[in-house]
């Protein structure tokens, strides 16, 4: 208990006296993880939309894949890129790891099933909503997927989130690819690994309680979006 | 369109601040020089004469060796002297110095249930530990730490992993999870002592067992080999490897203090070693 | 040059109607079974080319999925639909247009609503406004569509079915649960787009709208044509006694 009073004080002094290297560390989490999650979108919204709109032969298990893949444990994920952008790997020549480059790719792995299989429920409840009317005006498949995607963007949006906050969460995967490089790839979760395994466990925490506040921001920005939008029926 | 353009354009400038902004080298090290602030005092320093950043991969000795054999750094930075040997035998590594030294101790609650407090031979420490089944928190990831522990127990004739689970308990982690671990279930744990200073969660725990020869931790350092690694930035590796053992490198090393305590011995074979 | 000509002459082809009128309808036999139990049995219907036609019948009877078959949307399981020499498919579909009973619109204004059906099928956007008006929103333009009143989300989903410009309209209970105001001004857009040539066919429970709109009305007691008479003759005498008891107010199921 006393560590969670030192914590919250020490969290309170960092954030009040705008510590350089805070501001460093949440500017790179911030970077890493919003850019992952706009190429998980770019990648999960139209896979998503297009299962969610297609009927064919083994959509069952397409499903059941998906859903299994929002589980990536982000260490697995972490090691299957590491094993990639290695020197000694195929995409060695790239020169990315231990950047924030290799950071966004191990962050977009994880998180575009979890925006595919998200953003596909979320499609084809709507889906089933338009299908009639849809069919009645003869339009293409691109032509719906897109209506749909644009129709949806409000509960997409925390679709979008949910990856965001995955992404932003983890440790695992941007510890390995990222090697937790001061000034370079360091950021708040691997800060607060590294502050756990100094011992420093107020300021371990400290960063935690930042990291939640950020978190809890971002969230709030979006759910006051979100309530705007169903204020004019838009969700 | 335009909106599509903006995210992709985004997106790559993400993974475009991968590029370095300016000459630097990676080195993959073992977690005690990172955690107990040594690459803070020391890298500033060689920064500013040189201009080449320096980007620490701080794990356990046994991955920053693989790493480093997976040509993912310039130079290597542990303390396993066998394991640096046979790395430099295989060819990724073109010459191991001795670089500094401290030690290993062993620290325990403050109740002591093994009574080793005070012993000096950490042989003897060990087998009273074995022998009271007294919980010991080993690091079990093949690092540098573990490696020696290891050793110990071999020497002391106790086979140790006949306890696993029990009273053997290997974390599997770094150093500081790996002493947060055992301060949290009581038991006993090596570490090196540039660690253990600089450890902030130490609670009542206390060195009980330190000063035997066989605690020694020698730390070295090995460029990583080009003709093994094109990628390697040699010059660069080269001149950190060099500064090191350098008489100023290694006076950095010997003026780096925590709480007044020295925490790195230089004994660079060259010109600087104070040993 | 051969590839712009090909991808215009395949656009072109899929945007060509079929020659001809649409009408007249030819449709025999047609049968739906679905779970064992037959919701359209052995249907045939004749509609000719101008007018207003009114489906009725009692819950059940089958008046929905009937409109869903000749629009399209449904395929029979037996029996055959000709339009004019034409058979069903997108070509088709795409020369009609359908408004459900609930108004499905977009998340989007009202104006947005439109403007997504004339471009999706290329039509001029420049009417937009027009239509709006026409169905008596221009003033609403802005507004979210899912935020009007009951009548006006059928009056905008009406404006969008004959922003298709459909040679044929198909309404299934369009004025179901509204005020009469808004019955009446349905009714009243309805009845221009016929008398400027627009083929209707509705279906409606109400039998007042059916004397207001329809020049001849088909009766459908489970799944089956009972009676296809001129609008008079139908209200004055109908010839089955299903009919009957359902212009009596009596429930048949």
């Amino acid at each position: 208990m006393q560590d969670m009073t030192e914590a919250l004080g020490l969290a309170v002094d960092l954030v009040a006296s705008g510590d350089p290297d805070l501001v460093e560390i949440v500017g790179l989490s911030l970077q890493v993880s919003l850019s992952a999650t706009l190429v998980a979108c770019m990648i999960g919204l139209p896979l998503g939309a297009l299962v969610a709109v297609t009927r064919f032969r083994g959509r069952g298990a397409v499903l059941t894949l998906m859903n299994a893949l929002m589980g990536l444990p982000p260490v697995v994920v972490g090691l299957i890129v590491y094993l990639h952008l290695s020197r000694a790997g195929p995409l060695g020549f790239l020169g990315l790891l231990y950047t924030p480059g290799a950071m966004i790719i191990a962050q977009t792995i994880l998180i575009a099933p979890i925006v595919a299989a998200l953003s596909r429920q979320v499609l084809e409840d709507m889906h089933s909503e338009y299908d009639a009317q849809f069919r009645s005006l003869c339009l293409t498949r691109g032509q719906t997927i897109a209506a749909l995607l644009w129709d949806a963007r409000y509960p997409l949006l925390t679709v979008a989130l949910a990856g965001f906050g995955r992404a932003v969460a983890e440790v695992g995967a941007v510890m390995i690819v990222g090697g937790n490089i001061d000034h370079l790839t360091r950021v708040m979760t691997t800060a607060i690994a590294l502050e756990t395994s100094k011992g420093a466990l107020p300021m371990a925490l400290a960063l935690g309680i930042v990291l939640m506040a950020l978190a809890l921001g971002v969230n709030a920005a979006v759910q006051g979006v979100r309530s705007t939008a169903a204020r004019y029926a838009y969700v | 369109m335009p909106t599509r353009s903006l995210l992709a354009a985004t997106a790559l400038a993400g993974l475009a601040t991968g590029a370095w902004a300016q000459e630097s080298i990676i080195v993959q090290s073992t977690t005690s020089t990172a955690n107990s602030g040594l690459y803070d005092h020391l890298l500033p320093i060689f920064e500013d004469e040189t201009g080449i950043t320096v980007n620490v991969v701080a794990v356990g000795t046994g991955q920053a060796i693989q790493n480093a054999r997976n040509c993912d750094g310039d130079v290597l930075l542990v303390h396993a002297k066998p394991a640096e040997e046979e790395f430099v035998a295989d060819g990724f590594g073109t010459e191991r110095t001795d670089l500094m030294y401290n030690d290993f101790v062993i620290v325990g609650p403050a109740d002591d249930p093994a009574e080793v407090s005070g012993m000096e031979d950490a042989q003897e420490a060990l087998s009273a530990i074995a022998e009271a089944q007294a919980p010991f928190a080993s690091r079990g990831d093949d690092s540098g730490t573990h490696k020696k522990e290891v050793s110990l127990w071999s020497e002391a004739g106790v086979e140790p992993t006949g306890g696993s689970g029990e009273w053997y308990r290997e974390t599997g982690s770094g150093m500081g999870a790996t002493l947060n671990a055992g301060i949290g279930m009581g038991a006993y744990a090596m570490t090196d002592r540039a660690t253990w200073i600089s450890f902030e969660n130490k609670q009542d725990y206390e060195i009980l067992v330190e000063g035997d020869s066989d605690l020694f931790n020698q730390y070295g350092v090995i460029p990583v080999s080009q003709e093994a690694c094109p990628s390697v930035n040699a010059a660069a590796s080269e001149n950190f490897a060099d500064w090191l053992v350098s008489r100023e490198g290694q006076a950095a090393i010997a003026a780096y203090r925590v709480d007044g305590q020295q925490l790195f011995f230089p004994n660079a074979p060259s010109e600087g070693g104070e040993s | 040059m051969s590839d712009a000509t090909l991808a215009f002459t395949g656009l072109g082809a899929r945007e060509a109607a079929p020659a001809g009128p649409l009408l007249p309808l030819r449709a025999r036999g047609l049968t739906v079974v679905l779970g064992g139990r037959a919701l359209i049995d052995g249907l045939d219907l004749d509609l000719g080319p101008t007018g207003c036609t009114a489906i009725m019948g009692p819950n059940g009877a089958g008046k929905s999925l009937l409109l869903r078959l000749l629009h399209g949307l449904e395929a029979p399981c037996g029996g055959t639909i000709d339009w004019n020499g034409h058979a069903p498919g997108t070509a088709v579909t795409r020369r009609q247009a359908l408004v459900f009973q609930t108004p499905v619109l977009l998340r989007r204004s009202v104006a947005a609503n439109l403007d997504f059906v004339l471009k999706a099928r290329r039509k001029d956007r420049s009417r937009r406004d027009a239509m709006l008006d026409h169905v008596g929103l221009a003033g609403k333009a802005a507004q979210p569509a899912r935020l009007l009143s009951g009548g006006e989300k059928q009056r905008l989903a009406l404006a969008r079915a004959l922003a298709l410009e459909p040679e044929m309209l198909f309404l299934d209970e369009p004025t179901a649960s509204l005020d009469p105001g808004s019955v009446q001004r349905i009714e009243a857009i309805v009845a221009e787009a016929g008398a400027a040539g627009t083929r209707v066919v509705i279906v409606t429970h109400d039998i007042g709208q059916a004397r207001r709109l329809a020049d001849d009305v088909v009766f459908l007691n489970r799944g089956r044509m009972a009676e296809h008479a001129p609008a008079d003759t139908f209200f004055a005498a109908p010839s089955t006694r299903a009919a009957r008891d359902f212009l009596d107010g009596r429930l048949v199921v």
